[in-house]
């Protein structure tokens, strides 16, 4: 049992990063893409709508990296957590259905659409079409984060005698107050990265002196919009989903900030320590007193319960992940801030296109708003451990009862290969586009 | 509301058979017939252009299921755990082979993913239908042994092949002669479609030969069928109850008879585009007959104390299912938008055009 959970698990979280690094690309790149051709509408300058046009095969290649990594995931649910599906599949299969069905068909064709159809649409038409894309694309996260919102803190539903879950409101599933904040939350991210992959790309333009006017473009769009969104991404969307972590699952709040022990007023904010699950401790903590408390509570000397309060079978299982994922995460968020603040300066003295040191940390940063996104989910999900749905039903109870972890195993080491050879395809077919740049999109 | 729900995912499923189906069978055509340089370009161009938007249905399919009946969702994904996760695969190693193939222009690097992309064609379209086969055969619910269940009632586990390779063990594999049958039908069937899919889209060198291959692989498809039909009795004790009770069902046989019959005037075709609707007709009829024979059972259980799956018995709470039909009619929409902007926009011969997106 305990081995069938490890493999179910870890192929779970593997196959999940892998997909998840192209939806989020996707989500924030349809928005800035939107700018670009709205922009184009209002200006006339032909610019504009080459990068929307450029981003846009950007966009697709991503797409479909999504969709073929999209349906492994969409299966595991019954291969791999077959009891989880029978038991909640009437609720959550609401919300992955309704993704399954709309939103991807809405994406897909006007994708379509967009990269075939400017000449027979005319640019307004063309316009509309990318919108529906941007709708496609967040109606997608939207229904995604309903679903995971549901498994955080459940709503709409009623326990049959069975064990079944059955869905009793179905507005309810889309007034989840966790939910709001959740999807801005993340929508906010994937704005980073999007935001950081234009600017780095841009970037790289400017270094090779080739497309240098593109490259200005991609640089100061990336960097604003990178500006704006990582600013969001910290205050207001992040700060509500803290307390909705403090508010629902105190048990995950205590453990992903490190507090082992209750203090009896203020709590203190840890920036760095790693936690020592054999002495309940962090090591080398840094930490400053009592600004826990306030940005959770806004009152200096409110208590917050630490770890000691709670039954191990109630806290999250991997104590240590989750620490480090919410501190990696808030770390690099804080990084990108400043990053895209100094950038905004040195675009605002009109230095930033010649200062070289800045432009090759925007190039090599792209890597890291992925890792924030990811260590985000992760965060998450360690956090909701040890149940599947937040106190009602936990992970062990929703694996596949039949399938052995000899099986799961073999299956796991089939995706990482295939994997790897779709990483492959993906960064030649990104590299090709970049390197041919916007000007060949012309015809 | 069981009914409907069964309805639209059985339609999307058809469909899905239908789409995919015609570039699986692109894929098999390539495997064995493609020759020039030329030509395999062409073919696989004909798969390469439209896989992912076809995958799109197989999405859909798989979250309706999900949603309006959990249990058999549940149930069948983990009990054909193997097969599916080797599904998933080889789609992913198919897609693989169309997208990088042209990457880099060598002719090593082409054979290699030419190979990889009809191969897996191949094999997806066997284990397509193999999948079908064990549906219509049933499994041994709840992994009943010496009258005892080993799981509970709805749950199972089948291992790619028992060492008999007999439908009728206590415990028979994923793979056995019943199931091996139904998958070579699979096969020629969508090998047909997809030499018909070829004639529309293409100009390629071999489409006057490939007339010849579908009227050879029709003959065979033809012989195939009266021998599953003969055979069918050995999985299904009544394999006519449901067609003496339902009357109206026979309309579905009649389907695939019509496409089967259609297909042999191939050559004397005026368009090019009747010859894909006969084999649509196949696969339509041949899904259908299939689930007629059946219903409403989902999944047919071979002990006698464990219940089959019905639509019934797996369904989620009849507010789940009602809730859900104002949402799907948006999502209707769509499709049929999304279906009737791909058919506009790929009007015609690819001959000529650009590779990718």
């Amino acid at each position: 049992m305990e081995d069938m959970i490890f493999y179910d698990r870890l192929q779970f979280a593997f196959t999940i990063t892998f997909h998840y690094i192209f939806p989020q690309l996707t989500m924030g790149l349809s928005l800035i893409i939107l700018f670009f051709k709205g922009y184009y509408l209002k200006s006339n300058k032909e610019i504009y709508n080459d990068a929307a046009k450029f981003f846009m095969k950007i966009f697709a290649i991503n797409f479909t990296m999504g969709v073929i990594t999209g349906i492994p995931m969409e299966f595991q649910f019954g291969t791999n957590w077959a009891k989880f599906s029978e038991l909640t599949g009437g609720i959550i299969g609401q919300t992955l259905a309704m993704e399954g069905t709309f939103s991807f068909f809405l994406e897909s064709s006007f994708l379509a659409l967009f990269i075939f159809g400017e000449k027979i649409m005319g640019q307004k038409l063309h316009f509309l079409t990318g919108f529906f894309v941007f709708l496609g694309s967040w109606a997608s996260g939207y229904l995604i984060l309903a679903t995971n919102a549901w498994m955080q803190h459940p709503v709409g539903y009623e326990i049959l005698e069975n064990g079944k879950f059955v869905l009793t409101h179905f507005s309810q599933l889309f007034s989840n107050p966790w939910l709001l904040p959740a999807f801005l939350h993340n929508q906010m991210a994937s704005l980073v990265t999007s935001a950081f992959v234009v600017a780095s790309i841009g970037a790289f333009y400017l270094l090779i002196k080739k497309n240098e006017e593109h490259g200005k473009l991609f640089v100061k769009t990336g960097i604003v919009f990178g500006l704006v969104a990582s600013l969001l991404v910290a205050f207001p969307t992040g700060d509500l989903n803290a307390k909705n972590v403090a508010k629902y699952q105190p048990a995950a709040f205590a453990a992903m900030e490190g507090i082992f022990e209750t203090e009896h007023a203020g709590a203190e904010i840890v920036l760095i320590g790693q936690p020592n699950m054999v002495e309940k401790k962090l090591d080398n903590k840094i930490a400053v007193p009592n600004i826990l408390s306030f940005l959770t509570y806004q009152d200096w000397n409110k208590q917050i319960i630490g770890m000691d309060h709670f039954k191990k079978s109630e806290l999250p299982d991997n104590i240590p992940a989750l620490y480090y994922s919410y501190h990696i995460m808030v770390g690099l968020g804080t990084i990108f801030i400043g990053i895209m603040m100094l950038s905004v300066v040195f675009l605002y003295r009109k230095k930033l296109y010649t200062f070289k040191p800045l432009l090759w940390t925007l190039l090599f940063l792209v890597p890291f708003p992925f890792i924030a996104n990811i260590t985000g989910w992760y965060v998450a999900e360690l956090g909701r451990q040890p149940y599947l749905v937040y106190g009602l039903l936990k992970t062990v109870d929703g694996i596949s009862p039949t399938v052995s972890s000899g099986n799961t195993l073999f299956t796991l080491l089939g995706f990482v290969a295939l994997y790897m050879l779709l990483g492959l395809l993906f960064l030649i077919l990104v590299g090709k586009t970049i390197y041919h740049g916007p000007k060949s999109l012309k015809h | 509301m069981e009914i409907i729900w069964y309805i639209i995912i059985a339609v999307i499923l058809t469909v899905f058979f239908i789409l995919d189906g015609y570039d699986f069978g692109t894929g098999i055509i390539h495997l064995f017939f493609a020759k020039t340089d030329k030509d395999k370009e062409v073919i696989s161009k004909a798969a390469g252009l439209f896989w992912d938007s076809n995958e799109v249905w197989l999405v859909a399919a798989g979250g309706l299921l999900f949603m309006a009946f959990p249990t058999f969702y549940a149930s069948v994904f983990s009990g054909f755990y193997l097969p599916l996760i080797i599904v998933l695969w080889l789609i992913i190693f198919r897609a693989l082979g169309l997208e990088l193939r042209s990457q880099i222009n060598h002719s090593i690097w082409k054979t290699i993913w030419d190979k990889a992309f009809g191969v897996s064609s191949l094999l997806l379209a066997l284990f397509f239908g193999i999948a079908l086969g064990n549906v219509a055969r049933g499994v041994n619910l709840g992994g009943v042994e010496y009258g005892m269940s080993a799981y509970e009632p709805h749950y199972f586990f089948l291992p790619l092949w028992d060492s008999s390779f007999s439908p009728s063990t206590t415990h028979p594999g994923v793979i056995d002669w019943f199931t091996i049958v139904i998958g070579i039908i699979a096969v020629v069937t969508l090998a047909i479609h997809g030499a018909n899919w070829i004639l529309v889209k293409t100009n390629a060198s071999i489409n006057n030969h490939l007339k010849t291959v579908i009227f050879r692989l029709n003959i065979a498809l033809a012989i195939l069928t009266v021998f599953s039909l003969s055979i069918w009795h050995i999985v299904e004790p009544h394999p006519l109850a449901n067609y003496l009770e339902y009357p109206l069902f026979l309309v579905f046989p009649l389907v695939y008879f019509i496409g089967l019959i259609g297909m042999f005037f191939i050559k004397k075709l005026k368009k090019e585009v009747h010859g894909f609707i006969f084999s649509s007709l196949i696969i339509t009829g041949g899904v259908t007959s299939t689930l007629a024979t059946m219903f409403p059972v989902l999944l047919p259980s071979t002990n006698n104390l464990n219940p089959d799956l019905t639509i019934y018995n797996t369904a989620t709470s009849t507010y789940g299912l009602s809730v859900a039909i104002p949402w799907m009619i948006i999502g209707g929409i769509l499709i049929v938008a999304y279906f009737i902007i791909q058919k506009k926009l790929n009007k015609g011969k690819i001959d000529d055009r650009e590779y990718g997106h």
